[in-house]
């Protein structure tokens, strides 16, 4: 695999850590950083902000009997032995991914969205949305302005956008400002994971026209 | 904080937890950090009663995943840190919380002493770090920790001297890759 060379912000690094974002975003970045480790060793520097964060937070005082509740709860229960099962080896959707969709590539129930284009919407709570986009090669995703934030992650193939290329690991961060066309690299169909917060603040605004082309 | 507990020491807690189920580390470690998670849960929006109720649970993990923790990657703090804020997404914002991949040492192999050294100097110069930026700064820091700031409010550039403590873990990371293969 190629060195991923398009990473997440620090922004958004420093609010995963934090735990402040959708959910659907958490899954592209946990997606992302599970195939990262450059963008891991961020997202855990962060972390370390929050621990000291959490270290000069003021006391605050405990219920009387805190500390023997929580000695009753884990009186007898042992010490958890179990480890994380070891990434599996084939299949192009890590772990995070693989929890979401309930199996690999195989799993996923595409649905046509017209233009050779099929998608598959993920469960996460409602203030944004995550999918799965299968982009025939050589396709064009048509032009699609933003309202919000939207992150595109390429699990396979590749697409470029102006001038840039995206490839498997590759993310891409785009705001309201920018009118992109990304078009599927040639050569072999291109699968992403894309997220956008952008779908509530639409609904707000015009709700007859929150679905345009693919419900972006 | 008991005075002379440092980061650093606060690891051998964790290991007597893991090795030895000693209650008299957990309890060191509870008199320590759970006013503290409980105050960080308030600050998050936690009502009195549910801060206390999840500070119990995060302190009843920390005793059952003492053997996940990684030295050479966090302190004990930002460890703990890491299982309130997990909590925190659970309990208040309702949602499931998706994680990377794990990477974890297996149990025949440890990090390295000075790896963990290094790693828990490099978190207690951070925390420094941060005490020490002008109070505007810091402020911006500590809303987004608890949630008062959305993420496209939050600068990308921090003021905070990250790099250091990035190429420790970056380390750390390499060296566990090699040892999972």
């Amino acid at each position: 695999m190629a060195p991923i060379k398009h990473h997440l912000s620090d922004s958004l690094l420093m609010a995963y850590s934090a735990g402040t974002l959708p959910e659907a975003f958490n899954l592209v970045i946990a997606t992302h950083v599970s195939m990262c480790d450059e963008c891991r060793a961020r997202m855990e520097s962060f972390d370390t902000v929050g621990g000291a964060v959490l270290e000069s937070c003021d006391l605050v005082s405990l219920d009387a009997g805190s500390l023997e509740a929580t000695l009753a709860m884990i009186a007898g229960a042992p010490v958890d032995r179990v480890r994380p099962a070891t990434p599996c080896k084939g299949g192009i959707f890590p772990a995070p991914l693989r929890d979401y969709v309930g199996g690999d590539l195989e799993s996923v129930r595409w649905k046509k969205l017209g233009g050779g284009v099929s998608q598959y919407l993920l469960d996460t709570s409602r203030d944004a949305t995550v999918r799965l986009l299968h982009i025939p090669a050589g396709t064009a995703v048509p032009d699609h302005g933003h309202r919000g934030t939207e992150l595109t992650l390429v699990l396979k193939g590749a697409f470029i956008d102006g001038n840039d290329r995206f490839a498997r690991g590759d993310v891409e961060i785009a705001d309201e400002d920018l009118q992109h066309t990304p078009i599927a690299d040639v050569g072999e169909d291109c699968i992403c994971l894309a997220a956008t917060d952008a779908r509530l603040k639409f609904s707000k605004l015009i709700p007859r026209m929150a679905q345009p082309f693919i419900g972006m | 904080m008991a005075a002379n507990t440092t980061d650093a020491d606060w690891i051998g807690h964790i290991r007597r937890i893991r090795d030895a189920q000693d209650q008299a580390a957990f309890v060191a470690l509870f008199k320590h950090f759970a006013p503290r998670v409980k105050a960080f849960l308030m600050k998050s929006g936690a009502s009195e009663s549910l801060a206390e109720e999840c500070t119990q649970e995060v302190m009843a993990t920390l005793w059952r995943k003492s053997h996940l923790f990684d030295p050479a990657r966090a302190s004990v703090a930002t460890w703990i840190f890491t299982i309130a804020r997990n909590r925190k997404i659970d309990a208040l914002r309702k949602q499931r919380r998706p994680e990377p991949e794990d990477l974890t040492w297996g149990p025949e192999a440890e990090p390295d002493q000075e790896d963990v050294l290094t790693l828990q100097q490099e978190s207690e110069r951070l925390a420094e770090a941060l005490a020490q930026l002008p109070e505007k700064q810091r402020d911006l820091i500590t809303k987004a920790y608890f949630g008062d700031l959305s993420h496209s409010e939050i600068a990308d550039q921090t003021g905070l001297p990250l790099g250091t403590i990035k190429s420790r873990i970056r380390l750390a990371l390499e060296k566990l890759r090699h040892e999972m293969k």
